[in-house]
């Protein structure tokens, strides 16, 4: 524990809700991205998995939308300190979306619309944890959520679910995306507390 | 920039300065800080004598000096704390510096565009003091709006004729006696007479509240900006 604070007596207790160390709980949804949003037209957008050995997997939109979809449940915690609980999302499993993609490389790396990148290791993309989300709340996804569509993978910072998402390029090594190069954490497990460089 | 563990440090509040009725700026000394860049932010630590803790960010206001300026939001949790609890020789806890992509640095040759809504402008005074402090050769343009005149952070110093930084405010609610311009929300002509051409390939930097970010940022890019040179910082509501 640290120094006591004069003074302070905090607000609630977050509802009675068990929250990641250094989280506080928010019902609206915050925007953060690091420069403008992109809009890309649906006739335009296109999401790949490439492999180490180049080979090029595709979706158009139509393709993703005719992917069985989940509605998953899930709470979000931004690295910026906000977690908002039981948020649902309609989208596409990453499990069918690796289904018929032949890989040995342990790591991932994301691509969004704008230049972001993030990266992950494989089993994080796997096994029912990510899915690729067009819809949040029963609606379309807006843009500044990363609409059309975004990663999602809630176990980890929101840094990690991309917006805009474009594509994902397997990798032997790992290799740091745009948050990761610039002082956040490699892995970001929010449990763990994992917000920077050497948490 | 280190890759060491950011380690929560003590820090003491000791100095204060009403910026606004509702926000004052701090400066705090805290023993081995390892200095920031013009941009980045702290996360801040405060803990109730029952164990309970929580943490918030903010934007560092100057280069050479952990000095925050913090706007109290209504029903925050931390900023009425900081904003009207806090005094000078209380402690509290604080660690970073935290991010590397928001930032500006002397040697940026570019011109640089800073576009602030509201609180906004506390990460882009500290790039216009780290400018200044390195001798300032690199061209600025502000573009600062803010509800009436009484609510600009900083307005002396802003004030103050600095040859390479031209400042422009905007008002969104109030007007000072013969303003010309109506009060009302930042619009493409006030970008595109305030900010830079992107003919001259400016570096960009907009930090406010999520709306007026998403507003500016598209703005620019519609006046043909490289979106790659737009940098956003956004102040969400629940900053509190």
């Amino acid at each position: 524990m640290g120094i006591i604070s004069r003074g302070f007596h905090g607000r609630g207790r977050d509802e009675g809700v068990k929250l990641p160390p250094g989280q506080y709980l928010v019902h609206d949804f915050p925007v953060l991205s690091a420069g403008p949003t992109p809009r890309i037209p649906l006739d335009r957008w296109e999401f790949t998995i490439e492999t180490e050995t180049g080979e090029k997997h595709r979706w158009s939109w139509q393709d993703l939308m005719a992917l069985p979809s989940e509605t998953p449940t899930v709470d979000l915690h931004c690295v910026t300190k906000w977690s908002k609980l039981g948020t649902t999302w309609q989208g596409v499993s990453l499990d069918v979306l690796f289904e018929d993609v032949a890989t040995t490389a342990d790591y991932a790396l994301v691509h969004a619309y704008g230049g972001y990148t993030t990266n992950l290791p494989l089993e994080d993309l796997l096994d029912g944890k990510a899915w690729i989300a067009y819809q949040f709340d029963g609606e379309e996804l807006e843009s500044e959520h990363g609409g059309p569509a975004r990663l999602l993978v809630p176990h980890l910072y929101l840094w990690k679910s991309a917006k805009w998402v474009r594509g994902i390029q397997m990798t032997q090594d790992d290799e740091p995306g745009f948050w990761e190069s610039v002082g956040y954490h490699n892995y970001g497990d929010p449990w763990r507390e994992q917000r920077y460089w050497g948490d | 920039m280190p890759r060491g563990r950011l380690e929560w440090r003590i820090a003491e509040l000791i100095q204060v300065k009403d910026e606004t009725p509702t926000a004052r700026t701090l400066l705090f000394d805290v023993p081995g800080w390892p200095g920031h860049l013009a941009g980045q932010h702290v996360d801040v630590r405060l803990t109730a004598d029952d164990g309970y803790s929580t943490q918030r960010s903010y934007s560092l206001s100057a280069p050479d000096r952990v000095e925050l300026t913090v706007q109290k939001v209504a029903d925050g949790e931390v900023s009425p704390y900081l904003t009207e609890v806090l005094e000078t020789g209380d402690k509290l806890e604080l660690r970073g510096p935290v991010g590397g992509w928001f930032v500006w640095r002397p040697t940026g040759k570019a011109p640089v565009t800073l576009i602030a809504g509201g609180s906004g402008i506390v990460p882009l005074m500290a790039m216009i003091r780290a400018r200044r402090e390195a001798g300032g050769a690199t061209p600025f343009k502000l573009i600062y709006s803010a509800r009436a005149p009484d609510e600009r952070y900083y307005a002396p110093e802003l004030r103050r004729p600095e040859p390479g930084v031209d400042v422009t405010y905007l008002y969104t609610r109030a007007v000072p006696e013969g303003w010309t311009r109506p009060p009302g929300r930042i619009t493409v002509a006030d970008v595109n007479s305030g900010a830079w051409p992107a003919e001259f390939e400016p570096d960009c930097f907009v930090c406010g509240p999520t709306g007026f970010v998403e507003a500016v940022a598209d703005m620019l890019v519609a006046l043909g900006h490289d979106p790659r040179r737009i940098k956003t910082e956004r102040f969400g509501p629940t900053g509190g």
